[in-house]
């Protein structure tokens, strides 16, 4: 039976503690998020939405906690703050701009501030 | 008016309002490739034994025009009829009456016959067909879905009921199916979500189909909210009269019983399962080496197809049977698969279906997706399934039972009432191969060749502890068996169960890892 279906269906492989099986793999499995450690530098969109005013310009040294742009989600306007003490690197966003999940909307950097 | 003219009368009245929407909407309809409601139930009901209730019923609606509108119904039709000559409660949503909108009278009209449903412990079918809420009658329509959700939840594990998706059905719609017990969904027809693509193209940017978002085969394969998928509507039909002949009309009746069958002939159990457990096949060949006339109704085919769940029969009485398939991602549990196979034990329990647990996995799928994605949560319903199951629970591990795994898969310390085992399963905390890297660990580093040394370790572990013996010695298996000797074992097992009674301790309700 085994080697039949070896014929008609193209195995794979998966490893389960240390052993190797020779099995079929889902389109949902093979779909499924990478992970990727998060990069604290990098200021994401956390629902996709519309950037509706951008505060903070680059190179601005802001203090944490300070509104860098506001983003419009689900009729509501999310203030989004600056993480820590830092610099404005770069911002990615225009106003109006619809941006999706997870979109790098602004790169900061931390920075003394006095 | 004379008795005759009153009669004439009526039946005029009764034509006129069985025409829903009108020959142009119903034109509309079948070019959309559907049938109507009306028939819909009849193909679904016994030859002539639809009877129809509320037909007269009227909307309510006063504001922004309504008032002078006609809808034929309300835009749904209730009745009551048989399926192999047994009672059942029926609602058909007609799409072709202002898109089977729901307000409150329709809303009514289904809440009635829920009630009856559940009065008359019969088993109610739904066919959903609806563009939504019918925005004229605002919160008197959001009113009469939560009146159609309350009564799903209270029919919950007493009567069987089935929805049926044939056409869309969405925004707050899709809870009332979400809530049932079966949901049928068939291939362009039908559609669910919560929030359709033009709202999410305008508020979020993404461009997305419908098909593609909420179509027949995204809720068959990737979101688990159907249970059976089919081509066409006729094909839709029979499944949900395949699925009828095999469950109990309510929680207090046995399944009806059918002559009883045996397997088909074919290659022999024993030589379906090849001895190398890293080797796949197809575990459904197993199950139907077991089950009366090799008949397997398989439910959820194509979500989380590493677990399968379906009901056949063994001397005529239905099993629900749960077994791991190699054939896919090893047979792993991960979230989909034990929010799949959990659900399905509590609904045999709920309808006294015996369950049958045929195991052979490596244990649980490793990743950073499947922690994240909550693998402890949804992982921990299969155990809270089983422990809580008091139907006779029989298992058979064919090869491989590791760690996590072999509790999770109806172990006898979950209280499975039989535990069998073939002579090659290996029962053990993990497979050879990791269990020696880990205990031998220093010795494979030590090695002048490490590679040859894991190699003989291996073989040591396997030899000393992957077999059946070390759990039966301890009475954690009640037989090793010869895998030819399944089917009977099984029978035997269920015969001598067959008065089983268990108490659990007093309590309103438990509260699963949902």
């Amino acid at each position: 039976m085994a080697e039949e279906k070896k014929d008609t269906i193209p195995m794979e492989s998966l490893i389960v503690q240390g052993a190797r099986y020779e099995t079929t793999l889902t389109r949902k499995f093979k779909n499924r998020k990478v992970w990727v450690p998060h990069n604290p530098n990098l200021i994401t969109s956390f629902i996709p939405g519309t950037i509706i005013d951008i505060m903070a310009k680059t190179g601005q040294k802001v203090k944490a906690g300070t509104s860098i742009l506001v983003l419009e989600a689900m009729k509501m306007h999310n203030n989004v703050l600056m993480p820590f003490d830092g610099e404005i690197v770069k911002i990615n966003v225009q106003r109006d701009e619809i941006v999706p999940k997870n979109h790098v909307m602004v790169e900061v950097k931390p920075v003394q501030i006095r | 008016m004379s008795l005759r003219s009153n009669i004439l009368d009526l039946r005029k009245r009764k034509q006129e309002v069985q025409k829903g929407g009108g020959d142009e909407a119903i034109e509309k309809q079948a070019q959309m490739g559907k049938l109507t409601a009306r028939e819909r139930i009849l193909a679904i009901l016994d030859e002539n034994s639809f009877h129809e209730y509320d037909l007269f019923v009227e909307h309510t609606a006063r504001d922004f025009g309504m008032e002078t509108k006609v809808l034929h119904g309300d835009g749904v039709i209730i009745g009551t009829g048989t399926i192999f000559n047994k009672p059942v409660c029926i609602f058909a949503q007609d799409f072709t009456v202002a898109g089977g909108s729901l307000g409150q009278m329709h809303a009514r009209k289904i809440t009635k016959i829920m009630d009856h449903a559940l009065k008359m412990r019969v088993p109610l079918i739904g066919i959903n067909d609806s563009g939504g809420a019918r925005i004229q009658e605002g919160v008197n329509s959001l009113a009469g879905y939560g009146e159609i959700f309350f009564r799903n939840t209270l029919a919950s594990g007493v009567i069987p009921q089935i929805s049926v998706i044939l056409g869309p059905c969405a925004g707050g719609a899709v809870y009332s199916p979400a809530l049932t017990d079966f949901v049928f969904v068939v291939e362009n027809i039908s559609k669910m979500f919560i929030t359709g693509p033009s709202v999410i193209k305008s508020v979020l940017g993404e461009d997305i189909s419908m098909e593609e978002l909420g179509g027949a085969r995204v809720h068959a394969e990737i979101t688990g909210n159907a249970h059976f998928y089919a081509m066409s509507e006729m094909e839709c039909f029979d499944q949900i009269k395949s699925l009828i002949s095999y469950i109990p009309w309510n929680n207090k009746e046995k399944a009806q019983a059918v002559p009883p069958k045996l397997p088909k002939k074919g290659k022999g159990i024993d030589k379906l399962v090849p001895a190398d457990p890293r080797i796949p096949y197809d575990m459904r060949e197993i199950i139907k080496s077991i089950t009366d006339g090799s008949e397997f109704l398989e439910i959820m085919e194509h979500f989380a197809p590493n677990i399968i769940i379906g009901f056949g029969r063994l001397e005529g009485e239905t099993v629900g049977f749960v077994a791991n398939q190699p054939l896919v991602l090893a047979g792993v549990l991960d979230c989909d698969s034990s929010d799949k196979a959990a659900r399905f034990i509590r609904y045999c329990d709920s309808f006294n279906i015996p369950i049958v647990t045929l195991e052979d996995l490596p244990g649980y799928l490793p990743g950073v997706d499947q922690e994240h994605a909550g693998v402890i949560r949804h992982g921990a319903k299969i155990l809270y399934a089983y422990s809580e199951a008091t139907v006779p629970k029989v298992t058979v591990i064919l090869r491989k039972a590791y760690g996590g795994g072999y509790i999770a898969m109806n172990s006898r310390h979950l209280r499975a009432d039989f535990v069998f085992a073939w002579p090659g399963a290996e029962i053990a905390v993990m497979g050879p191969e990791g269990a020696a890297n880990i205990v031998f660990r220093k010795e494979i580093m030590e090695a002048e060749d490490p590679e040859a040394m894991r190699q003989q370790k291996i073989q040591e572990y396997k030899e000393k502890f992957a077999n059946p013996y070390v759990a039966a010695a301890k009475g954690y298996i009640d037989e090793v068996i010869e895998p030819a000797e399944t089917r009977h074992r099984i029978l035997h097992a269920l015969k001598v169960s067959k008065n089983k009674s268990v108490f659990l301790p007093d309590k309103k309700h438990g509260i699963p890892p949902f």
